[in-house]
């Protein structure tokens, strides 16, 4: 038997769930969130919106297919993963397999986190923590290693975690003629690939960048971690770009940027939705769909300016889920249309603003 | 929004029991006729499967015991009119009938709708070929198959895709007619056979060794679809979905495969255009991201109902609201009860599926696993470790097996050839294979199962073998005894790994020993929930688990002592199915309806009581000693009840008794008197009452001595096994020293069990409910077979028809004294010999039996709950009515399933053989005993029927249906005696020539193979099994070509003077409640 390190997560309330490390052997603290997906530690450990998060797997088997190669296309995107690193400030899991098989792994995902600097806690009854997390919200939290010094509490979200994530410069991925400005607040790189594959040149700028200097055909705001009321500058850009009424998309963060550029607030939600199973409606039809969703504030549809509507609801807590303008080609989606990791069945909201351009 | 215009509506259900097609449709049905039922809905059911829970009270509204045939079908449509037809909650049978009654323009004329899927649709999905095209025109791949109507076609095809490859019967059941060939030789036998089954076979090329995967998938009429859950083999391509272990969710796909694979379900499904549930199964290479769909059914499954149970989704429930035009954001969760039914289950455990065999019960049967299924049932365990999960999976199978490790030592002469040719025993030889040294890429490479599961199994070997460095129990440290039961140990396990022999001494003892110690450490399991959302919102489940792998529990207990618990039957096996399941739930609604709290315990998915709607608290778990008492642990019962489960929670009594477990009803010291043969006998000698002579016997010698006394045939059996595994009749001395050589040891410790068996003699049962030991209700009932039939294979009448009145009288007042005698409170069941009015008593149950539901049915009397009452001490009144004075009959006959069972000898004997049966109901034997033959599949024949009967007391017994059928113009084939002996009593016949004569006659095979016969009569000569044989060789033909066989003289002639005096069109389309 490998010998390991004992280690613990430390909730804010008091909770104390003792297991063993499997990652690196340092000591975070952060934020602790759960997600109930069943597959996607790579795209969701890579996922920028998780900066400064402790990531909780509901599911307790994890590890079982290891990780795939990291390394880039000749575009500079991650061939399997979101992004360039790993984003999470720690993950903890029921119980991680040190033995795994596929045909695409090049190596654990231990070594993949203890290679990134990233701990992990195994042996954890995640459904207890889970439990405490639904009742009492996501909370401040702490992974300690045995032997490692302990970190003092962090609040991500007084941060401006976008900042962090963001790309620092603009990035050119030439495709066809007409030209999408991506603001980037911590973007997937999955969402890059699916505007890319239907033939559009993508911008990717940072989240402060005031592209409106920029010839574009269509805006496109990313997904991105943190306090959505932190990026102030990004939607006063997006304010101004909306005046000239060329197609505008967002998801996720972009979601809740496009609201507050549309008048509407937001607010953070008790724990989230975090997982691959979250049912959606697009608002006055029938039509439903899964999706993959990550987000820790919402929207408040109800002050939404008279010109916008909602354009899709939660099936489960009735939050919003997209929004859309009346007469504009403007909307945006709460959920991740580009999944990775999660169900592709929205998919068609790629199609539906590169039809606009 | 539902349609508002359907008043009526008609469900098929799926028949007996049958190897492919088990309990899961009961449960499926039920759940249907319950959504239904909340729209106020009236509804019909066809369905002869008497023990089930749909065909109970309250469920339909009317209910038909008949076969699910077009015939049949068409005339319960004209009489009862229903506006609409559900066709996919009774498995393949109700499929098939439902596609052959819109194809006749049946459904058209009367005006009946199919609900749910379109018929188009599920043709598309059963015929190949329009399958390849439907999924063609949308680019998704398909096993590259050709159809073809003959075996020439079939070699042309084979040579094209190149060897190997599999052939499969077009619209059969799981897999029915279907094989591997790796030649041409191999083709040419299979091709035949599969020709039988279907006019049109299939063959692909084989992908063996690709991985194999299912999704369940659920589509609204508006087009919304959802995946409910995917679940991935454990074994690799080539062995039957059903023969597989099967873990959900799958373990070793990543993000891409999974969501690949689920994006194409959904296509497909919106491209056929399902309306409801359907099952899409996916061969996908374990090197690439290449897949092919193997099959899409457009019905509930077996796997459906696994995915059901895995998750806590009802497919069946939310399939039947989608029939009726919902859409599924109308419906609710109904775990969470507040979410939307549109979402797919998050889960936080894992499953795993694991098939039960019985194999060993028949004579010369092939053991080789592959492309058609032959288990009888299943488990499915939940953990929140694979290692768990399969280690208690492993135990509900119920063979004896402990788990992965510590079990009995496996006699396996070439490890390699048994890893690379998978029998029933597959997962014990990769134990051994690892004990052995085999490495996991070995393994792998012969078994072509996935590394990840052989690491983990391998962990499970490397904690056995640390506790197996310990000496002893105290050298246990906590660490070492947390990880052995977080990887799903039993106690029993760690005290064996730790003790080695010395456990034999006290196995009971040491298990005990090791409970004390992990609870002084402070190691006990966790209750968790099964949720459908891991933990997300909120649930008001009472859908439960045990783990180690958790810290706390989700549930508070009241510690109110209202709590009943009612153990299940677990795994559906031959001997022990459906019929407990209805015993148990009935049970539990009494239990109910009573104020009390019912608790279930029992890990069958393809059960009704499994459905967590059945009571208030459902324990997915073992029925082990070990996890029964954790359980009763945490519920602090009123009280527990093990009798209407069937022998696996009766076995539990006497070590419950000892554990201060309050166990209800008839007590655990007077269930020992029963159970124990010397007990049971000395009791009876002291009542006076007869037994056929009997012995336990330790030496050769004193068998051969014991027979000298009571002469044959006599039945042998080791001591201790109930249900008669490894029971043999022996007639003569070749046969006794060649039964004892073969078959059974013979020794101090191993003692053998010789019985007198009586020829000739009529069997009886009585099944009846006393309380304190007087009778409360009683149902006497007779089997149309003499003794020596098993009475689980018999054909059973009730009341009786040919019972002197002086017998009845007879078994009444000996059943009555033996009630008395062990004191019994609930329900029991007596097997009697009749013979000239003398009685013997051959077995005795404190517990209810397999006949419960039937004759609870008949006579209208619920059996298990008047014995619920009794043993929760509720007044019971002696009911007024009494099975004498029913105006018709009711039978029970047994559904075989040897058609699945390869080389299998279809005879009966002592041992049982049947996986399920069907009871109907008729105005006299004739009527009722047509409709049961006919729903367990038999048919009326046609033109020509081959005879071929044993002893000349069996051919004198022919001679008058023999007359009967001449006179009925059929043309009558006879193997040698028995021609001479119907020309001898001038009965016209062909003679034919057994496949070991020869001569100018017409081979009997061959005239089978060419259908020139469309029923066989061939009586064994004697109650011997013998292999390889004519005899053999004619039932197996006929079995092989799908042409109904009869191998019991008396059941017979019943038969045919049934069918000789009335037409199938003179039997009564009557509903159960029109037998009055």
């Amino acid at each position: 038997m490998q010998t390991t390190r004992k280690a613990k997560i430390v909730l804010e309330d008091g909770t104390v769930l003792e297991g063993e490390s499997f990652g690196s052997e340092r000591s975070v603290a952060g934020e602790v969130v759960f997600n109930t997906a069943m597959t996607g530690y790579p795209e969701s450990l890579t996922d920028p919106s998780y900066a400064g998060q402790v990531l909780v797997s509901t599911y307790p088997l994890v590890g079982n297919y290891g990780v795939p190669q990291r390394g880039t296309d000749g575009r500079g995107l991650s061939l399997n993963y979101e992004s360039e690193k790993i984003h999470v400030e720690a993950l903890v899991v029921a119980d991680y397999s040190r033995d795994y098989s596929h045909w695409k792994a090049d190596r654990s995902l231990a070594d993949w986190l203890e290679d990134e600097g990233v701990p992990a806690v195994t042996g954890i009854d995640t459904r207890a923590l889970t439990k405490v997390l639904r009742e009492h919200g996501s909370m401040k939290g702490k992974v300690i290693i045995e032997g490692c010094d302990e970190p003092a509490w962090v609040d991500p979200n007084a941060d401006n975690l976008v900042a962090r994530v963001s790309c620092r410069e603009v990035i050119e991925y030439a495709g066809g003629s007409k030209v999408v400005v991506l603001v980037d607040c911590g973007v997937k790189h999955n969402i890059i690939r699916c505007l890319l594959r239907r033939g559009v040149t993508v911008v990717r700028v940072p989240w402060d960048y005031d592209f409106n200097t920029l010839r574009w055909d269509g805006l496109f705001i990313s997904n991105g971690p943190g306090d959505p009321s932190l990026c102030g500058v990004a939607v006063e850009n997006i304010r101004r770009a909306l005046d000239a009424g060329k197609p505008v998309c967002g998801i996720c963060m972009g979601n809740q940027l496009l609201s507050q550029a549309a008048g509407a607030t937001t607010y953070k939600l008790k724990y989230g939705h975090r997982g691959h199973n979250q049912p959606v409606r697009r608002v006055g039809t029938d039509r439903c769909y899964i999706t993959s969703q990550n987000h820790g504030f919402a929207v408040d549809d109800t002050r939404l300016g008279n010109d916008w509507a909602p354009l899709f609801t939660n099936m489960n807590d009735g939050t919003n889920e997209g929004i859309r303008h009346k007469v504009k080609p403007f909307f945006s989606a709460q959920f991740h249309p580009e999944a990775a990791s999660g169900p592709t069945d929205t998919d068609f909201i790629f199609d539906e603003f590169t039809s606009l351009l | 929004m539902q349609d508002n215009k359907l008043r009526k509506v008609l469900l098929l259900g799926s028949g007996a029991l049958k190897i492919g097609e088990a309990g899961e449709f009961d449960y499926s049905g039920s759940q249907a006729l319950k959504a239904l039922k909340e729209e106020g809905i009236e509804t019909v059911l066809i369905n002869p499967n008497i023990a089930t829970v749909q065909t109970s009270e309250g469920v339909a509204d009317k209910i038909y015991f008949l076969p699910v045939t077009p015939y049949f079908v068409e005339r319960v449509i004209d009489k009862e009119r229903p506006d609409g037809i559900l066709l996919s909650f009774g498995g393949q049978t109700a499929l098939n009938c439902g596609v052959a009654l819109y194809k006749a323009g049946v459904l058209e004329r009367y005006g009946t709708r199919v609900l749910g899927t379109p018929v188009q649709a599920i043709m598309d999905t059963e015929d190949r070929e329009l399958f390849v095209e439907r999924l063609d025109e949308i680019g998704v791949k398909t096993i590259k198959s050709e159809a073809v109507e003959t075996i020439d076609a079939a070699v042309e095809a084979a040579e094209r895709l190149g060897y190997p490859v599999i052939i499969r019967a077009a619209y059969a059941l799981g897999g029915l007619g279907s094989g591997f060939c790796d030649d041409r030789e191999e083709l040419l036998t299979k091709a035949e056979k599969a020709f039988s089954f279907s006019p049109q076979i299939l063959v692909e090329k084989s992908l063996k060794g690709w991985k194999e995967i299912e999704y369940e998938v659920v589509r609204d009429r508006y087009d919304n679809c959802i995946t409910v859950c995917n679940m991935e083999n454990f074994d690799p391509l080539g062995i039957h979905t059903g023969e597989s272990i099967v873990v959900a969710p799958s373990q070793t796909l990543s993000n891409t495969d999974y969501h690949k694979l689920r994006e194409l379900s959904i296509k497909i499904i919106r491209h056929i255009g399902i309306v409801g549930e359907c099952n899409v199964q996916y061969a996908y290479d374990p090197a690439s991201e290449d897949y092919r769909v193997i099959e899409v059914n457009a019905r509930l499954s077996r796997s459906s109902a696994l995915a059901s149970k895995a998750t806590g989704y009802p497919l069946a429930f939310i399939a039947a609201k989608l029939g009726l035009g919902y859409g599924l954001y109308e419906l609710r969760n109904s775990v969470t009860r507040d979410t939307s039914a549109f979402f797919e289950p998050a889960l936080d455990y894992i499953v795993c599926k694991i098939p039960r065999w019985d194999l060993g019960k028949f004579q010369g049967v092939d053991r080789v696993l592959g492309s058609s299924m032959k288990s009888v049932g299943e488990v499915m365990s939940i953990g929140r470790t694979f290692e768990e999960a399969i280690q208690k999976g492993l135990r509900m199978i119920g063979q004896g097996m402990h788990g992965f490790v510590e079990n009995k030592e496996l006699v396996i002469a070439d490890i390699d050839r048994a890893l690379r040719e998978p029998t029933d025993k597959r997962i014990f030889v990769i134990s051994k294979a690892m004990r052995r040294g085999y490495t996991i890429d070995q393994i792998h490479e012969l078994t072509k199962i996935d590394k990840w599961f052989l690491y983990k199994l391998r962990g499970i070997i490397d904690t056995a073998e640390e506790l197996e460095r310990l000496d002893s129990l105290d050298d246990l440290d906590a660490d070492l005894l947390r990880r052995a039961k977080r990887q799903g140990f039993s106690d029993f396990q760690v005290a064996r790994a730790v003790l080695k022999e010395r456990m034999n001494a006290d196995t009971e003892g040491y298990g005990l020993a090791v409970r004390a110690i992990r609870k002084a450490a402070g190691i006990v399991p966790v209750v968790k929930q099964i949720d459908t959302l891991a933990a997300e919102y909120p649930a008001r489940t009472n859908y439960l688990y045990l783990t180690y792998n958790g810290t706390e529990h989700d549930i508070d207990y009241e510690g109110d002592h209202r709590s009943v618990i009612v153990l299940g039957s677990g795994a559906y096996r031959i001997g022990s199915s459906v019929e407990f399941d209805w015993c148990s739930v009935n049970a539990l609604g009494t239990v109910r309806q009573a104020g009390w709290r019912s608790v279930m315990i029992n890990y069958n998915p393809e059960t009704v009581s499994t459905d967590y709607d059945m009571c208030d608290r459902l324990y997915f778990d073992e029925l082990t000693f070990e996890r029964v008492m954790d359980i009763v642990e945490l519920e602090t019962p009123h009280g527990v009840v093990l009798s209407t489960g069937g022998q696996i929670p009766q076995n539990l009594a006497t070590r419950l008794d000892e554990q201060h477990v309050p166990v209800l009803g008839t007590q655990p010291e007077w269930v020992d008197n029963a159970e124990d043969r010397h007990k049971f006998s000395a009791l009876m000698d002291s009542l006076g009452v007869d037994q056929p002579r009997w012995r336990e016997l330790t030496s050769i010698d004193d068998i051969h001595d014991f027979v000298a006394e009571v002469g044959y045939p006599v039945l042998v059996r080791p001591s201790y096994v109930l249900s008669g595994a490894a029971m043999n009749v022996c007639s003569n001395d070749a046969e006794l020293v060649d039964f004892l050589r073969l078959a059974a040891e013979v020794s101090q410790k191993h003692p053998v069990v010789v019985t007198e068996f009586v020829q000739n003699a009529q069997e009886v049962e009585m099944d009846a409910v006393a309380r304190d030991g007087e009778i409360v209700v009683y149902a006497i009932s007779e089997h149309i077979e003499f003794a020596g039939v098993h009475s689980g294979d018999a054909t059973i009448q009730f009341p009786p028809q040919k019972l002197y009145v002086e017998t009845v009288r007879r078994i009444k007042k000996t059943a009555g004294q033996i009630a008395r005698a062990l004191h019994i409170s609930g329900p029991f069941n007596i097997q009697f010999l009749a013979k000239d009015n003398d009685i013997k008593v051959i077995e005795c149950n404190l517990r209810a039996s397999r006949s419960f539901p039937f004759v609870s049915k008949v006579l209208k009397l619920n059996f298990i709950e008047i014995a619920t009452k009794v043993m929760l001490g509720l007044p019971v009144e002696r009911p007024a009515k009494n099975e004498f004075d029913l105006d018709y009959v009711g039978i029970k006959a047994s559904q075989f399933s040897f058609s699945r069972l390869q080389k299998a000898d279809p005879v009966l004997g002592v041992d049982m053989v049947s996986t399920g049966e069907v009871g109907c109901l008729g105005e006299d034997t004739y009527e009722a005993l047509l409709n049961s033959m006919l729903s367990v599949g038999q048919r009326i024949p046609e033109h020509s029927i081959l005879l071929s009967s044993g002893t000349a007391r069996q051919k004198a017994d022919m001679l008058e249906p023999a007359m009967m059928l001449h006179r009925k113009g059929y043309k009558l084939y006879a193997t040698a005696g028995t021609h001479k002996f119907l020309e001898d009593n001038g009965i016209p016949s062909t003679r034919v020539r057994k496949p070991s004569e020869e001569g100018e006659f017409p081979d009997a095979l061959q005239l089978i193979h060419e259908r020139q016969i469309d029923m066989v009569v061939n009586i064994p000569r004697t109650l011997e099994k013998r292999e390889l044989s004519d005899g053999y060789k004619i039932r197996r033909a006929a079995i092989d070509f799908n042409i109904p066989l009869i191998t019991n003289a008396r059941l017979a002639t019943t038969f045919i003077r049934a069918f000789c005096k009335m037409s199938q069109d003179d039997i009564s389309i009557k509903s159960w409640d029109e037998y009055k």
